[in-house]
């Protein structure tokens, strides 16, 4: 098919299947996560994810054999630019499309992609990510989760912690130490039911009052055997490459959106205009400051996908997003809190407008934003060693 | 707008990056320094017989036609090595004013002498040690046949050596009309003329310029008086444009440097370069640096996209510029304040840590760190400082 029949087609039916209502900016209290126990803001939303879901459009490239879209690259650009053009939301957030799914697509056996990839195209299974320890932070790899072979199952036992929404998860893929004489070369990455007995989680309350992270206890939590990933002890493979998904989502799509607020609309309406120009003539300038790194950032990953659409190689772009999507989020955020002014330190109630008290907790929110998926020190680590060459202390 | 290289500028990039650094390496700047000359003539030839000072000189003006982006990238080739030379003012700035303002008789007379290296500009724009186009006190004086300048100009790049002087000066196309910035060509034998040039410390060609009664006859008037004003503004970006790019490239070369002794340098036992303190830096350094490269593309795409919209812009004034036309301009004026600034923030940084991390090294003439340190702040204040186009940038954005 061509691609101008490809886009016709892709405009009628979404023209016909995407509900109104889903056609509007996405509040984030209205996102989608799908699992057993999946909440809908409304009937709209429950039959948006259905008819995207069974086309396998939650996933566009993945393959048709797992319920995927099976779309060309090219055809999955056109689906995405047809989406924007009517300002789809997306039907699914979901931590199996964006990071376990790719990784199992590469590593994973024919018999787990048909288990797996069905449920997660579909929104019915919700999963979580169980890497970080206590002990075990920017050192992934001194991780110690015990994962031992009972003959005819495995047996964890351990402590996993800032696991996202563990508690609203119905799956986990978990890194776990099978060997512990090796460090990386000792690490396997399995998967379980969070129903499974031994599997208990605890929400931690965050500065921002939210609490989206958990402790996972894991005690002689029984797994069977066709539930390992990959090569018994070559989990570490797969954890990297699942983190450069990570990064990439979180970079490109996580930060950023939902305050409601423009920080020069807000400027000039809290702070106000003299002549013409901001009445804080320091915050007039940090602001304009930001706003050139904003947009340079900005600039810097439609010039990355430019190059890759291209077929150029922008490995030495990639390490570096992770870390200026985390700056510009935060730098905007406590920006907008100082243009609010002490209406921008609101904690909750009717004496603060809603917009403000949303800017409060982000701010708060996106101090993590340095820190999870991968800290900024770690980040410039990378850069520092694999795109600049700079050696390894001895 | 951020499209890749095209084949034709990937090469175009190589073969002046390898001219650059072979026969204009920073050693040249030095033996310029030493024989006291702004520049070596013998270069600007060799440089014009490539092609590059009529980068973006049409065909039908003798150029080679191939647009901003590519001269942009011969300007960020030429930065790498500091190369000294009247690519700047005249490739790009006397081009680019020409093609805006001049007539098609001024564009046909002048455009093929500078892609020939036989003319050489120099913007006569800003009277005193900040850039200020909005501060020009210099007056032309209608008189029977052409006009008389009077006044001063300052710090003129290549103003001592240029065989023609672009000189911005307020007039009034009939007496008692209100007065707006237009620009005359004055040769640079005038009389009334008096250049004196300026030991500036990154050994650079800059000169002070006094007119006294300095006639020219109308044809020296680019375009007609009155209507430069606006089209004037666009030059001033296509400068900034094409300014951002040769820093980009002296920055990174500096970085290049810089890194190279990270790795090599030894101390406790070890290359300096393992330590995590100074990986960080220069992580951070190379962050910018890139965020920066892909603000000076996006800027020359954008030339390279107005170049259309220009021709209507110049024809529109008279009766009044389209609505599309003046939001392409501002668009095109937020990029080039965007580069300019960003190219003068990392080139400030990059500069700065370049002389600290080489330590002692770095404080030393013999050592090229010091000759980007001096070249970087000149380029920084030209056509506005980083501050500068963040006023700028906030004024376009209404706060």
């Amino acid at each position: 098919m061509s691609l101008e029949t490809f886009r016709r087609d892709t405009r009628a039916w979404l023209e016909t299947n995407c509900p109104a209502a889903m056609r509007t900016a996405l509040d984030e209290k209205e996102v989608v996560w799908g699992g057993r126990n999946a909440s809908f803001p409304n009937d709209d939303a429950r039959l948006w994810l259905e008819r995207m879901g069974e086309r396998g459009w939650t996933a566009p490239t993945w393959p048709a054999a797992y319920g995927g879209g099976g779309l060309a690259p090219a055809e999955n650009a056109v689906l995405q630019e047809e989406l924007r053009r009517i300002g789809a939301r997306a039907p699914l957030w979901s931590f199996g499309l964006w990071m376990f799914g790719p990784v199992l697509l590469e590593f994973g056996s024919e018999a787990q992609k048909h288990a797996w990839l069905p449920d997660i195209i579909r929104g019915r299974i919700r999963w979580c990510q169980g890497y970080s320890e206590p002990g075990a932070g920017s050192d992934l790899a001194s991780l110690a989760t015990r994962c031992e072979d009972r003959g005819d199952h495995f047996l964890v036992n351990g402590q996993k912690i800032w696991t996202s929404y563990a508690d609203k998860a119905d799956w986990m893929f978990c890194l776990v130490r099978t060997d512990t004489t090796a460090k990386h070369a000792g690490i396997s990455f399995i998967v379980f039911d969070m129903r499974t007995p031994g599997v208990e989680t605890r929400p931690i309350a965050l500065i921002s009052g939210e609490s989206p992270f958990c402790e996972t206890f894991l005690t002689d939590v029984r797994v069977p055997k066709d539930q390992l990933v990959g090569q018994l002890n070559g989990g570490w493979e797969i954890a990297k490459r699942l983190l450069t998904h990570e990064r990439q989502s979180i970079s490109t799509a996580a930060f950023g959106g939902g305050v409601g607020l423009d920080l020069v609309t807000a400027a000039q309406q809290s702070v106000g205009l003299m002549c013409g120009q901001l009445a804080d003539g320091d915050l007039r300038v940090r602001i304009a400051a930001f706003r050139m790194q904003e947009r340079a950032f900005h600039l810097t990953v439609r010039r990355a996908q430019a190059e890759a659409r291209a077929g150029g190689n922008i490995d030495h772009l990639a390490p570096l997003f992770k870390y200026a999507a985390a700056s510009v989020n935060q730098q905007r955020l406590e920006l907008l809190v100082e243009t609010l002014g002490l209406g921008g330190l609101g904690w909750e109630g009717d004496g603060f407008h809603p917009d403000a008290l949303r800017a409060t907790r982000h701010w708060l929110r996106s101090k993590g934003n340095s820190i999870e998926g991968g800290t900024s020190e770690i980040n410039l680590n990378v850069v520092a060693k694999r795109v600049l060459g700079l050696p390894d202390p001895t | 707008m951020t499209r890749p290289l095209t084949d034709d500028q990937r090469l175009l990039q190589d073969s002046a990056r390898e001219f650059f650094a072979e026969r204009a390496p920073v050693k040249a700047l030095r033996a310029d320094r030493a024989a006291g000359r702004p520049f070596d003539p013998a270069l600007w030839q060799e440089i014009a017989a490539l092609g590059f000072a009529g980068a973006a000189v049409p065909e039908a003006y003798g150029g080679s036609g191939m647009g901003w982006r590519s001269l942009g990238l011969v300007l960020e080739a030429a930065g790498r090595t500091l190369v000294a030379s009247p690519l700047l003012q005249s490739a790009l700035v006397g081009v680019a004013a020409i093609e805006a303002l001049g007539s098609d008789a001024q564009r046909a007379a002048w455009l093929p002498a500078i892609a020939a290296g036989e003319m050489t500009t120099a913007l006569g724009l800003d009277e005193g040690a900040h850039h200020a186009p909005s501060r020009i006190a210099m007056r032309a004086v209608r008189e029977p046949g052409g006009w008389r300048l009077e006044g001063q100009k300052r710090f003129v790049p290549d103003g001592a050596t240029a065989s023609h002087l672009l000189i911005a000066a307020l007039a009034a196309p009939t007496p008692g009309a209100p007065e707006s910035l237009s620009v005359f060509c004055v040769a640079g034998s005038a009389d009334g003329l008096v250049r004196k040039p300026l030991a500036m410390a990154d050994s650079r060609g800059m000169a002070d310029l006094d007119l006294t009664a300095v006639r020219v006859a109308d044809d020296a008037v680019l375009g007609s008086v009155g209507e430069a004003a606006t089209a004037l503004e666009g030059v001033l970006d296509t400068a900034r444009i094409g300014l951002a790019a040769e820093m980009l490239g002296a920055a990174d070369a500096l970085f290049a440097l810089t890194l190279d002794h990270l790795k090599t340098r030894r101390q406790f036992g070890q290359p300096i370069g393992a330590f995590q303190s100074l990986q960080h830096r220069a992580a951070r350094m190379f962050v910018d640096l890139e965020l920066t490269r892909s603000c000076v593309l996006a800027a020359l795409d954008a030339l390279d996209d107005a170049a259309g919209v220009s021709t209507s812009v110049r024809s529109a004034a008279a009766q009044g510029a389209s609505v599309a036309s003046v939001a392409s301009v501002a668009s095109l004026a937020s990029l080039a304040s965007l580069a300019k600034a960003r190219a003068g923030d990392t080139l400030h940084l990059v500069s700065n840590e370049a002389v600290q991390l080489h330590g002692g090294v770095g404080m030393t003439d013999a050592y090229d760190a010091g000759l980007y340190l001096k070249r970087a702040r000149v380029l920084e204040t030209l056509y506005g400082t980083a501050g500068w186009h963040r006023d700028r940038s906030a004024r376009l954005d209404g706060y």
